[in-house]
């Protein structure tokens, strides 16, 4: 089972439900795998507080010319749709921060002057997080500070760390926002798991993120309310509306505000919650069979 | 006129730290002092005009890159364009049932199924991924846009609607651009920082807040824009709100206010007013303190 948790915006607590729900599943012995995909700012690690045991360098792979080989064509610059590489009089340049590491170069130079580097972007972190129950496998992507492209580096993450057994669960920490980075997140999930708050930014943000997840990928998916008893019931209304489930409200608690404040996670400052959230799988598990 | 405007841009490292509110408060403020253009930079979810209730004068349509088609009339099945994509974006008949074709979604448009394909069988298209408004609000123009969901680099259309705001700020001899960052360090962040004159960045005191705070100061050093910090509901937790201080004066960067944490600024959201204009409140205080730190630091003139 795969899980994708999201929200259209960060800030209502999407993480908080992620490590909860992962805490909890694995509280009761399930074999549960945990990835950050929020490679801009992961912060799951601050709750999960996972011991890394693997570190490594990700990227993706750009051209480095021969110039002994190279014919200074053009033909390479001809084909790169990102304007990532130029033939200027006798010397091609390189613009990695341009580059999509697609290989269209390389392919196409005629002289096979080019071969591909791999360009660090990215860190991929994996290690263990141990509390009660079974020991959650760990992963998260750290997106190096002046990169722009947050979605290979999910894809790599995703493509290592996702579990193969069907009876392992995999929750995947989505980034916020509805763009790009969210949707390689959720591609492949059997469920989105949409954290919102009761308000109209909530909601405003929630209608986005529905309209990828269900529309855009086909996947189904159910609602979280969280902070529920702030603001309106405009939530509930679209979910009746659109025939979204809320498969679990968390009340407005200046504990859990508290907690989250310390690095603290809600199971562990209140233990009542472990059920909850096991419940909340279980609904999960009935919408997928569905 | 044509002295550049001064940009301030709001930004923080997640959403939901009360940046949004925060905008349409200074916006607010800032219009009751000096011309100013508005320019929401939060594309994948615009949220300034539930508070600004904009009219809209203009639509465009924003197109970015191309996305790959294939011609099932053409195409002989030799699956050559599924080894040449390194992005997963072509769909084989053996997992879907149909014919070749391509995944709009995780297609890159970088083109590299086109050279592989033997029999000419893939072309590109280039579609409309999303638009970009001008819209009258009662504080001054806003320039927005709307990405579709799902749509990739909304970096691009942050750069656009930032460009805009700019050049009509420039026409009209408008002192002032105010920018409502996304949230994040990735691209679009980048697009709204960079060209900068100052950056407001909100925190809420919270472990995670100080860590983010830690990786948006990295960008906006590497991108040479002075920043000046905001503690959002400063008084949820006295430990955080002095540990982000104190990381912030070891780092030497600007620590304006803290925001005390206040009803009234959820009642104003949900009335969709800016909470300066919605109630005298402690929060609305912190603001208008606030307001003038920023004018100070950015040399404007406005009047009392
Ligand atoms: S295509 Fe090859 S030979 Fe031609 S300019 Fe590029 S690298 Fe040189
Ligand atoms: S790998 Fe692709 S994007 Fe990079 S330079 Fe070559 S053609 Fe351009
Ligand atoms: S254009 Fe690039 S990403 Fe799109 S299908 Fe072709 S090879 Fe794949
Ligand atoms: S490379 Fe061309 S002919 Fe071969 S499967 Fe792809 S589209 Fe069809």
């Amino acid at each position: 089972m795969r899980i994708t948790v999201a929200s259209g915006k960060g800030g209502t607590g999407k993480t908080t439900v992620a490590v909860n729900l992962a805490l909890s599943l694995a509280a009761a012995g399930r074999a549960v795998t945990f990835l950050d995909c929020d490679v801009e700012e992961p912060n799951a690690h601050i709750f999960l507080r996972p011991q890394i045991e693997r570190e490594e360098t990700t990227g993706i792979l750009i051209p480095e010319v021969d110039d002994d080989r190279c014919t200074y064509c053009g033909r390479c610059a001809e084909v790169c749709v990102f304007h990532a590489i130029a033939v200027i009089g006798t010397k091609v340049l390189v613009f990695p921060e341009l580059c999509h590491g697609c290989g269209s170069c390389a392919y196409n130079c005629p002289e096979k002057a080019i071969t591909e580097v791999l360009h660090p972007t990215a860190r991929l972190r994996w290690g263990k997080a141990t509390g009660e129950g079974t020991p959650i496998a760990f992963g998260e992507g750290v997106l190096d500070v002046g990169q722009a492209m947050a979605t290979p580096v999910i894809r790599e993450l995703k493509k290592k760390g996702l579990p193969a057994e069907e009876e392992s669960i995999a929750i995947l920490d989505a980034p916020p926002g509805n763009s790009c980075p969210v949707v390689e997140t959720m591609r492949g999930s059997d469920f989105v798991l949409l954290v919102t708050e009761p308000t109209p930014f909530g909601l405003h943000d929630l209608r986005l993120a529905v309209q990828v997840a269900r529309e855009e990928l086909g996947l189904p998916a159910g609602v979280v309310i969280n902070r529920d008893g702030v603001g309106d019931d405009s939530v509930e209304r679209f979910c009746a509306e659109a025939g979204i489930p809320i498969l679990m409200r968390i009340p407005l608690d200046r504990r859990i505000a508290e907690a989250y404040a310390q690095g603290e996670t809600i199971v562990a400052r209140l233990p009542e919650y472990r059920e909850r959230f096991q419940a909340l799988y279980r609904r999960i598990e009935e919408e997928v069979g569905r | 006129m044509s002295t550049a405007p001064k940009q301030l841009v709001i930004i923080s490292g997640k959403g939901g730290t009360g940046k949004t509110s925060l905008a349409a408060a200074i916006a607010h403020l800032a219009a009751g002092e000096l011309p100013i253009v508005i320019a929401d930079a939060d594309v994948d979810a615009a949220n300034l005009d539930l508070v600004l209730h904009p009219t809209r004068l203009e639509s465009h349509p924003f197109s970015n890159g191309l996305v790959a088609e294939i011609d099932e009339e053409k195409c002989i099945s030799c699956g050559l364009c599924e080894e040449a994509c390194r992005f997963d974006a072509i769909l084989v008949p053996d997992r879907t049932g149909d014919p070749y074709g391509i995944d709009e979604v995780a297609c890159d448009g970088c083109a590299a199924c086109v050279y592989h394909c033997p029999v000419e069988a893939i072309t590109m298209r280039e579609p409309q991924v999303g638009e970009w408004y001008l819209s009258e609000t009662p504080y001054g123009p806003l320039y927005h846009a709307h990405l579709f969901a799902g749509a990739d680099n909304s970096g691009k259309l942050v750069t656009l609607v930032k460009q805009q705001a700019k050049l009509r700020a420039m026409d009209d001899g408008r002192p002032l651009v105010v920018v409502d960052g996304p949230p994040g360090i990735g691209c679009p962040v980048i697009s709204a920082a960079s060209g900068a004159d100052l950056a407001l960045i909100v925190v809420e005191p919270t472990l995670s807040g100080a860590h983010d705070l830690a990786r948006v100061l990295e960008l906006t050093d590497h991108f040479g824009v002075p920043a000046l910090v905001a503690i959002n509901k400063g008084d949820l937790s006295e430990q955080q709100s002095a540990a982000i201080e104190a990381f912030c004066r070891e780092r030497g960067v600007a620590l304006s206010v803290r925001i005390p944490y206040d009803t009234l600024v959820t009642e104003a959201m949900v009335a969709g007013q800016p909470i300066t204009a919605w109630a005298e409140s402690p929060a609305a205080q912190a603001i208008r303190a606030l307001w003038a730190t920023i004018k100070a630091r950015l040399g404007l003139q406005g009047k009392e």
